[in-house]
Parts: structure tokens; sequence; C-alpha cells
């Protein structure tokens, strides 16, 4: 492909709550046996392109073991390949990633040594399968300067988290607002932009002089005037998983036949680190319902309507019902869950309780799993 | 300079007829074990985890499946700058080309690859057992008893020890004599096809019985070395050794997996055992469905019930549908409305609504009783099963079959049915 790839992984969002205390959102766990940054990646290397940088702030630790190896994205390649960017101290600047924008910017000298004409930038925490050379073409056929990815949302969608948009009926965008106090369109981006890696380069140098950091209000809001930026829809299924709300109902939206399929049996495949686990293991007493259970989990009680990441154990005589539980949680006997999301590496005790009333409960209890 | 202190020579290029269909497209080693892996996992997670990274795999019978699990052993952290693991089949020579005509011949042929590597021990394994075993403590047992071939043995209850080759030593191991098959047999330690040969040895004996024809370990290479007066030393494995060799043996290896604590455990953190994932997502189990005392592989969607068996990754078993004591591989589909009992189904197959697979009356199979027997169903890879058929127990089928190949709708028991088809 004639794009090289970027992908914002830095960030944080307090609508997380405890869930963000250990991980950025890129690498959260969904759908079982992915990270959230999985179908972004996934996306790029079924799009072929060759060449990706992953740019990484906030809480990166998880992320990077994620990363650790590019072969299971196929971008273990000697031309071009998977980069790691996270903020570094020179001679020049000590800053954080203050924005976006800027969090490129830092790393300029990367698109300025590449050759590839185009940019796709898109974020890690969102959920969904594209074709980024059909962005491409339509933004090429456009003569756009920018393609904004962009989605209508259902009405009771919360769409003040997000940057809406109006088009014209060209579907140039005429009006960018970034989390409206006042919701005016349900038409938000994705987050998912296409550019000319020269432009690019110069609106970066440009707004870095002006000590402007943000790429949506910095570049996207404030040059929708002068430059064309045109909207991109997709009525495909796209999700963000920023919140715990959106978290909870993307991986529930995984228990419908029509979604599973899309992402698990149509080509093209989704892929993650394979982490050598074992087929998943039921007991006597095991009965599940209406579940995905991942590899290495065992389960001896019961579990419905919920979804098991990788390596739960599930006690004898439990009752999970609505809930996550993410990877490598021990779940002791007699315990109740129901309407929970568990935090990964958790040691739940025997005869625990825990139902989330009024909407999803985190649960972390960091017990120790081995007393000695 | 390349140096390796020891390389394994993994043995994987037998057809392990007793397989029945199962190995009709595929050597033994490529055959699924325990849901998610091949045969071939077990000894190459050994030796990833023993410490060799250097690792000929010799192949001759269909090696397709073989190879592309194999690839650069990307899995088992086999792909290496120098070693790693290399794929060595027969090939043709200036001189007389023949294939691999026995264990030791296959090795012989490759005298130059493990040349190119240096090294002070060859490891020779077999790619058909399920087992996990350090080779480096058996590597420590050679150097330290002084041996110049150690062969790995495992104690079996004295009136099955005529079935094995026997290995007789003294109270330090050291080996002084050997019976095959024997009617009485004076020990019960078992050799188990492991062998570690200090190279100069190995090379030495190669090269000296080189014009024997079908050049083997067990009946020319060893005895050779034994005459000669080398020090043979016994190492005694105490742990989890399953020869999976025919279609019973096969089946009982992987429904000891699914004991509440089975005695060959994969859920250990310690001594993995790695294999090719080609499918990553999650298993889906649906509403109505019921599932004890089994694992299943990633992917599968379970919408009937699945008791005391092991399933595969992809798999989907249909709604009303009763599986028991069954193994289904990978990338199976089995329709709605079925019962399963007691069968082996081999990888993609497509199995019709209303069938019955093992339901009826035993009787001896009329083609090779000798391979399909205990009652199981073997359904070979790739398999085609109409909808509204019953198989018998004891029986095969194989292929592309449609409704005109079962009269009535039945396939009695003992039967054999294998078509061509593709």
């Amino acid at each position: 492909m004639r794009a090289l790839g970027i992908i914002l992984a830095g960030g944080n969002s307090k609508r997380m709550k405890e869930l963000s205390h250990k991980r950025a959102i890129s690498a959260m766990p969904v759908a079982g046996s992915y990270r959230s940054i999985d179908f972004t990646l996934s996306n790029m290397t079924n799009s072929h392109i060759q060449k990706v940088a992953v740019i990484t702030q906030y809480n990166s630790r998880s992320l990077h073991e994620h990363l650790n190896s590019s072969k299971w994205w196929d971008f273990g390649r000697k031309q071009g390949g998977l980069y790691t960017f996270t903020p570094t101290v020179t001679p020049d600047n000590s800053n954080w990633y203050r924005g976006t924008a800027e969090s490129i910017y830092q790393n300029i000298l990367f698109l300025k040594r590449s050759h590839e004409p185009y940019v796709v930038i898109a974020n890690g925490d969102c959920v969904y399968k594209m074709d980024y050379n059909k962005v491409l073409e339509y933004h090429i056929a456009k003569k756009a300067d920018i393609t904004v990815v962009v989605k209508d949302m259902p009405a009771d969608a919360e769409i003040e988290r997000y940057g809406t948009v109006k088009m014209n009926e060209d579907f140039r965008i005429e009006e960018f607002e970034e989390k409206p106090m006042v919701v005016k369109s349900t038409t938000v981006s994705c987050g998912i932009y296409v550019i000319r890696r020269r432009q690019l380069i110069e609106l970066l140098e440009k707004c870095a002089e002006e000590g402007r950091y943000d790429f949506v209000q910095d570049i996207l809001i404030r040059y929708k005037d002068v430059k064309r930026i045109y909207g991109y829809k997709i009525n495909s299924y796209w999700r963000n998983i920023a919140s715990v709300e959106d978290y909870y109902g993307t991986n529930m939206d995984f228990l419908k036949p029509e979604i599973r399929n899309y992402f698990f049996k149509q080509h093209p495949d989704v892929y993650s680190k394979v982490d050598d686990l074992p087929p998943a293991k039921y007991n006597p007493g095991a009965q599940v319902k209406n579940s995905l259970i991942s590899s290495g989990c065992i389960v001896n009680g019961t579990v419905e309507n919920s979804i098991l990441f990788k390596q739960v154990f599930v006690g004898n005589n439990c009752y999970i019902k609505n809930s996550i539980i993410l990877n490598d949680v021990y779940l002791g006997d007699n315990t109740h869950i129901e309407n929970c999301i568990v935090e990964s590496r958790d040691t739940i005790r025997a005869n625990s309780y825990h139902v989330g009333e009024n909407g999803i409960k985190v649960v972390v209890e960091k017990n120790e799993r081995y007393v000695l | 300079m390349i140096k390796k202190e020891m390389i394994a020579m993994l043995l994987a290029g037998g057809q392990g007829s007793r397989l029945g269909v199962l190995t009709s497209k595929m050597a033994k080693p490529a055959v699924s074990f325990g849901g998610k892996y091949r045969i071939i996992d077990f000894p190459l997670s050994n030796c990833i985890n023993s410490g060799i990274d250097t690792v000929g795999v010799l192949t001759q019978y269909q090696p397709l499946k073989l190879n592309t699990h194999i690839g650069i052993g990307i899995p088992w952290d086999l792909d290496r700058n120098i070693g790693g693991v290399t794929v060595l089949p027969p090939y043709e020579k200036s001189g007389n080309s023949e294939w691999y005509t026995g264990t030791a011949n296959a090795i012989f042929q490759n005298l130059e690859y493990m040349e190119n590597y240096n090294p002070d021990y060859v490891l020779i394994l077999s790619g058909d057992h399920i087992y996990k075993m350090d080779y480096e403590v058996m590597l420590d047992f050679h150097k330290e008893s002084g041996a110049e071939v150690t062969i790995a043995s495992m104690p079996v209850p004295i009136e099955e020890a005529s079935r094995f080759g026997i290995v007789i030593a003294d109270e330090k191991k050291k080996i002084t004599d050997f019976e095959e098959k024997p009617e009485n047999p004076r020990s019960n330690l078992a050799s188990m096809g492991i062998y570690i040969f200090n190279w100069k040895t190995l090379k030495e004996a190669l090269i000296a019985k080189a014009d024997q024809p079908a050049l083997d370990f067990g009946k020319h290479v060893i005895p050779y070395c034994f005459e000669k007066g080398a020090p043979m030393y016994t190492y005694e494995f105490n742990g989890y050794w399953k020869d999976v060799g025919t279609l019973s043996s096969y089946w009982e290896a992987n429904m000891e997996l699914i004991d509440i604590v089975p005695e060959f455990n994969l859920y250990e953190e310690y001594w993995k055992i790695y294999t090719k994932s080609d499918i990553l997502p999650p298993q889906y189990i649906a509403s109505n469905s019921v599932v004890e005392r089994s694992i299943i592989g990633e992917g599968s969607e379970i919408y009937g019930q699945v008791y005391n068996s092991v399933i595969g990754c992809g798999v989907v078993i249909g709604e009303g549908t009763v599986v028991r004591n069954s193994i289904i591989m990978n990338q199976t589909q089995v329709g709605s409305n079925c019962i399963v009992e007691k069968a082996i189904i081999d990888e993609y197959v497509q199995i019709g609504d209303n069938v019955e697979l093992g339901t009826m009356e035993e009787k001896e199979n009329d083609t090779k009783p000798g391979i399909y027997n205990h009652g199981l169903v073997t359904i070979g890879e790739k398999s085609i099963i109409p909808s509204d058929v019953k198989i018998g127990k004891n029986s095969v089928v194989s292929g592309v079959t449609d409704s005109n190949d079962y009269p009535d709708g039945i396939l009695d028991s003992g039967k054999t049915l294998i078509k061509a088809g593709e």
C-alpha cells in the first residue's frame, strides 16, 4: 500500500475508572482473546500497510508487553515493520507528548525519512474491521487534504464524548466539534484519518511553531475552512471502548452471532499475540450458557451470558452472570458475580459476592493468590 | 565458529499405519492430539524447554501437513539465526539416491547436517509419543555416567514387558543385555526409543554400518555399539509417557486429558507445550448447550451437548446433537440432532443432520480388525457424511460420501467405507 500507519495509543480516559490504573486503553483485553489495539493493527496488516508506528505514553507497560514481538501481525519485516515511540528526552525537548499532534511531531523524523506518499492515522481503542485502501481511494477521488472516517451513531449513544461533524452533500466537513456540550449532529469522527505525508509534515510543523498540540482542535477544526476535509462514512461495526459502559457493551456484542461471525469467521482475520494456553476445560459441575470462554480456562461452576478471558479459573458452585472476567482471574468456590467486570490477575476468595446494582461494577480485590 | 553442545534429530517420517485413516494423508507426528496440539508438538516443546535449539526433523511419508505446521519453527521459538528447526526430507544424490530405508539410515543420510553444528552429543527422538521430559537431565546423566550411548527407558508392569524392547542393566544403570519382545522378560525397563549418542560414536557406527539394508537403531546401531564395547547406560524415566500408535491407545490418551486432575497436565505453568495456533477467538457455548468433563479448543461453537470429549479448534456442534466419549478435531462441523458415541473424527469433516455414529451393536471390522476395534467409529480427514444415516461401531468412513453409500441409511458396524473423492 502507498501509506504508512500511525496508531495513537497513548491515551487515558477517566471514564475507564479503575480499569485504566493498570494499562493504556489500547491494551484493554477485548472479546476474550484480543487486545484493543489488535483490531487496528490487524486492519493495517490486512490493508497491506508495511510500516506502522505505535505512539504510546500513558501507562504503556502492558501495551509494550503485548507488542514485544511484531510477528503476530506479520510486521516482522526487514522492509518497514512495527515501531513503537514513547516520549524521550532530547537536547531540544524534555516534554511529554502534550497532545496527539505533538506526539506525531516529536517523531517527525519517522515521517520525513519514509517514502510512502500517504499516512493513515488511527487510534488503538476502537473495535472495527476496515480496509484503509478504500478510504485512501476515496481520499484521492475527492482530492481531499484530509479524510476523516465518520459514522452515524444511534441517538442514545454518549455522543458528548466524541467529536461530531456536519458534512455538506459532497461529504465535505463543514462543522467539527470536539466533545460538544450540546449535541448538534449524531455523526461522529471515528478517529481514523488519511492524509498526504508531506501535507501532514507541513501542518505539524506549523502547529509546533504556534505552540499547538492537538490534532483535532488545532488541525481538523482550525483548518476545516481552509483545507478540504472530507468525511468517509461507514455503516459497518465500529465501537470505541473508552468508557466502562462502552467497554462492557462492546464485549457483550460478541455474544451476538452476527458480530461474532463478522469478526471471527469472515475474511480477513483479526490477529493477536499467541499465548500457548491449553484448551478450555469443563469439569463435572460446569454449566455454561451463552458465553464466550477463552483458552486456558477451567470451569467448575455456572457461567451465564458472560465472557471469560484467558486462563480464568471458576471454582465449584460459582455463579457468574452478565459479567466479564479478565485474564488470569481465580474465582474461589461459591463466588457470586453479577453485572461486573473483574480486573485481570485478581484472586477472588471463596464465598465472595459482587453484584453491580446500578450499572457495571468494576471488581478489583488485589488478593494474594498463594498464601505460603 | 558454530558449536552446539547437543542437537536433536527427530524422526517424523513414519506413516503410523495402525492409526488407520488418520494417517492416510499425513504422517503420524502431524496427527492432532488433545484438542489443539499435534503429536510432534510434544517432542518439539520438550526440546526447547530442555534448552535444545537445534532440531533436525526427518520427514518422508506425507510431509505437507508437517511442513506447514513446523514452518520456520516460530511457535516453539525455534526460529534461530544459527540452528533452529530444519526439515530434512530424503534427497537425490549424485551416486545412489534412496529413500530413508530405516531410522538410522535416515540419520546417516544427514551426517552433513549434524556435522555443520559441530555437536558433542546427538539426541535421537521419535515423533510419536506424548510425554514431558527434560533431555538436559538425561544429558547430565549421560555425562556423569561416562556413557557413549544412553538409552531412555521406563519401568512397565512386568506382565506387559514382553510387548517392548527391554534393557537389562546393573545397579549403576550400565546396560548388560538387551531383549526384543522377550517371552520371559528379565527386567521391566522398556526402551523409549530416545537415545543420546556421543557424536563420534554415532558417526563411526553409522559409517561402519552404512551398507546394512534398512539400517535401524534398535536392530543394528545399538547392537553394533554394544558389541564393540562402548559403555552404554540407561536413563530411567518415571513420568507420563504414552505411545499413541493405535487408535485405541490414541483415544485413551486423549480421554485421560479430561480427568479432573489429569495425570498428564497441560495446565501447569512449568513446561508448557507449544503449538501453531491458526485460530484465536474464544469458544462460544450457546444457551441450550451442555458441556461437561470435556476440553474444547479455540473458536469452536457448541450448540448441542458434549460429554467426556476432546474437541479441537473451530469445531461446530449443532443444536440437539449429543457427543459422548469422542474426539473431534479442528474445523469439523457436526450438524444438528446427531448422536456421536465413541468416535474419532478427523479434521475438516462435515457431518449432516440426524446422523448417528457408534450407536448400533458391535461387530468386528471386516477389513482391518487389528486397526478398527474397541468399538470406535473413525472418520477420515475432509470426509463428508450426508444427513439421516447411521454408522455402526468398529467402522471407518473416509472421503466424500452420499446417501447412496448407505443402503437404507445404514452403514453397519464393522464396515469400511473408503472413497477417494476430494
